[in-house]
């Protein structure tokens, strides 16, 4: 059974992948007993199944995840959430106001208004309906401070790094809060300004290189360097 | 610019030297504009295409939105200063057919049934033309879907063949399109052999329908590896650099 | 994909710095991004010419073409400017018909162009009351990133300065292309250049999420000599004449900056 392409070769759409009895695993599609690529992105051969991790995407909601996102709009009965989806997201009052909501005296504005950033979780999503966020849960809520950053969404896991090693080096080297939205938004809270841009710089990093082998080395270092630079400069 | 005595030269050359079955030079870039989810630009002889994709996402108006699967929209359109005399800013009816022709050669690619409810758009803009926009706006269009990160089948690719001077050639440019005796543009999905825009004006017998056929489909297959290549270039140059 | 709507923290955040003299992205409050010009960039159009001002990016095409003079000035070339915010800019950018924001736009440029007397109209007679050349200034948004007024200005200027046209003659009432090109008549170098209100401070060259937060925002044009050819002050909140007196005085160093990127003295 003829697979065509190396392990983590990079991948285009429309690329024959393998042929014969294969499962077609993400970012891949069947046809004619053939598996093809689907996006842009570096193919894995695992048993008898075959993927592409995707190098260009966009988020698509699966509950459970954590996201973060922007109120676009509030209306009667809750506030609608950009979460950098193709869907607009929706947060009930109910979902905050734990003893039910009372439409005539709760005002939803007070609560969140346009342009106020939450961290919430996907409760339920299908192919029918928008995805339905909540935020009734310790950790998620409403942002007051911090900067947010995009990054394609795929690379979230490349970021987090294995059992959360790279995460956990850049948190420690930029003494940031860091809170990853699996919707590619990442927010980045630290004492000093100085601080979150470094951190901002290690992640953008790691977005373009997350395709190359080393990466966490390199990270390290480029922190550790960036931040003897600013040292001298200060002295 | 009036009509040239002949558009094929003695020894059979064009008349920008080309052989009969020559691309012109071609070069593409992928992800050049910030804003829009995924983008491309081309340059094919004197083409300048720019093309931008947003989306999937909500669809407006509402009452467009099909409950299954995204709709596609594609909007075609010329610069002012794209062409000889100064071209009027507001759609010609050209466009306008363009732009649904051009839909129809890139929807097959796109697998509009994951995002249900959703729009896909997409603008292509030509900047400087000289014959056989249509086939680099699919190009260039086909890259931007691709670079923002939305599943397709296989890329798009598109290129005319035609005749001149009695002669069947490959990729024409604007006069042999104006005063030749044919223009054939085709589109396809080269991985999966389907042709997904086919148009013809002029006057060809069958056989030489067929020849041009085969033509256009070697043309395209030829710029599709430089479609890939496009597409990679940017992950290349980076591992590249990170390696040393 | 996601909506254009700053944060409100984020809003907070660059209203706070602008009040403390700094910007989001450390810039001065007078202080332009990175301009990068192309000229000559659409070879088969008469003039044209690509700028970067940060992300944002504005194409021109010049064309000339011949037509009917305007009946009150017979003898006058014809300028006009159009502008086209074309969707793939921009999420908020619709295709149709040019509207408010681009007809703004493009009249903006006009009048900088025009009341500087940049283009030598009197020189692009060739039958009067009969024939004139027409020159066609297409302003081309490709990325909105803030600031369309002073990249499209400047892309403009840098098209006229590199626009050619062609050498002619008259036989029997017709006009025949001659061998040969010679430039277009300019003779005046307007420079936009626009302030955004935040915080009751003035910023020079507002990027998008600047715009996003500021009340007001106005545009002054100088010439090569410095002198205020077109002002024009938009958004909805409002100036004190001490702050527009002060913008002035920027607005002239600053375009003196600009102009030597376009024109080698």
């Amino acid at each position: 059974m003829p697979t065509f392409f190396e392990e983590k070769e990079l991948v285009t759409p429309g690329d024959l992948l393998a042929e014969g009895e294969y499962m077609a695993g993400e970012n891949t599609y069947r046809e004619n007993g053939k598996i093809f690529a689907a996006r842009i992105g570096l193919v894995e051969y695992e048993n008898r199944r075959v993927r592409v991790v995707a190098l260009r995407g966009f988020y698509v909601p699966r509950v459970g995840d954590t996201v973060i996102g922007i109120v676009v709009e509030v209306g009667f009965n809750g506030w609608e959430i950009d979460i950098n989806a193709p869907y607009v997201a929706t947060l009930r009052a109910s979902d905050v106001l734990e003893r039910g909501y009372r439409p005539q005296k709760d005002n939803l504005l007070s609560i969140l208004d346009i342009g106020d950033l939450i961290v919430a979780k996907i409760a339920s999503y299908d192919r029918g309906s928008n995805p339905r966020l909540t935020i009734n849960e310790p950790g998620l809520g409403k942002v007051s401070r911090g900067q947010l950053i995009k990054v394609t969404p795929t690379k979230i896991p490349r970021i987090i790094g294995r059992k959360g090693s790279m995460i956990s080096m850049i948190k420690r080297e930029t003494n940031c809060r860091i809170t990853l939205g699996q919707n590619g938004l990442i927010l980045i809270s630290g004492r000093k300004p100085e601080d979150e841009q470094l951190a901002i710089m290690a992640i953008l990093k790691i977005e373009e290189e997350s395709h190359t082998s080393g990466l966490t080395d390199r990270i390290t270092k480029m922190l550790k360097k960036e931040k003897e630079a600013r040292k001298n400069v200060q002295t | 610019m009036s009509k040239p005595e002949k558009l094929l030269d003695k020894k059979g050359l064009r008349l920008d030297g080309r052989k009969l079955d020559e691309l012109r030079p071609i070069k593409m870039e992928v992800g050049i504009l910030a804003n829009a989810d995924g983008s491309a630009y081309l340059e094919q002889g004197r083409n300048k295409v720019l093309a931008a994709v947003y989306g999937p996402k909500e669809v407006h108006p509402k009452h467009l939105a099909l409950p299954d699967r995204a709709i596609l929209r594609c909007r075609y359109h010329m610069a002012p200063f794209s062409v000889e005399e100064r071209k009027s800013p507001a759609p010609s009816r050209r466009e306008i057919e363009l732009s649904k022709v051009i839909r129809d050669a890139l929807e097959p690619a796109v697998f509009l049934e994951y995002y249900p409810r959703t729009s896909i758009d997409i603008f292509i803009e030509i900047l400087q033309a000289d014959g056989g926009t249509r086939c680099a706006g699919i190009t260039t269009a086909a890259l931007a879907l691709a670079d923002a990160g939305i599943p397709m089948r296989d890329l798009v690719v598109a290129c005319a063949a035609g005749k001149a001077d009695g002669k069947l050639i490959l990729d024409l440019m604007d006069l042999e399109d104006k005063y030749g005796e044919a223009d054939v543009p085709l589109a396809m999905m080269p991985g999966i052999n389907a042709v997904t825009l086919l148009q013809m004006d002029g006057s060809l017998t069958l056989e030489e329908f067929e020849k041009a056929i085969e033509m256009a489909m070697e043309g395209c297959r030829k710029i599709y590896e430089v479609q890939k290549e496009a597409l990679k270039a940017k992950y290349v140059t980076v591992k590249e650099e990170t390696e040393e | 994909m996601i909506s254009s709507i700053v944060s409100k923290v984020k809003q907070k955040r660059i209203a706070q710095l602008v009040a403390k003299g700094k910007r989001l992205d450390g810039r001065a409050l007078t202080e332009y991004r990175e301009i990068k010009i192309e000229p000559s960039i659409i070879e088969r159009a008469e003039g044209s010419a690509q700028v970067h001002i940060g992300k944002t990016q504005v194409l021109v095409g010049v064309k000339i073409e011949t037509g009917e003079p305007f009946s009150d000035i017979p003898d006058q070339g014809v300028l006009t400017v159009n502008a086209e915010l074309v969707p793939l800019a921009s999420p908020t950018f619709e295709p149709g018909p040019p509207n408010e924001d681009a007809i703004e736009l493009a009249r903006i440029v006009d009048r900088g162009i025009r009341e500087s007397k940049a283009i030598a109209l009197e020189e692009l007679c060739i039958q009067p009351g009969k024939k004139v050349f027409i020159v066609f200034v297409d302003v081309y948004v490709l990325n909105h990133d803030g600031n369309l007024i002073d990249a499209s200005a400047l892309a403009a200027l840098t098209a006229l300065v590199n626009t050619k046209m062609f050498n002619y003659e008259m036989k029997n009432d017709e006009i025949v292309k001659k061998p040969g090109y010679k430039p277009l008549p300019v003779r005046n170098y307007p420079v936009a250049v626009t302030f955004a209100k935040i915080n009751d401070k003035l910023v020079v060259d507002p990027w998008l999420e600047e715009e996003h937060v500021m009340d007001a925002r106005l545009t002054i044009t100088t010439d090569k000599d410095g002198k205020i050819c077109s002002i024009q002050k938009g958004g909805s909140g409002y100036f004190t004449t001490q702050q527009i007196l002060e913008a002035a005085k920027i607005a002239k160093e600053k375009a003196a900056e600009l102009r030597k990127l376009v024109v080698k003295t």
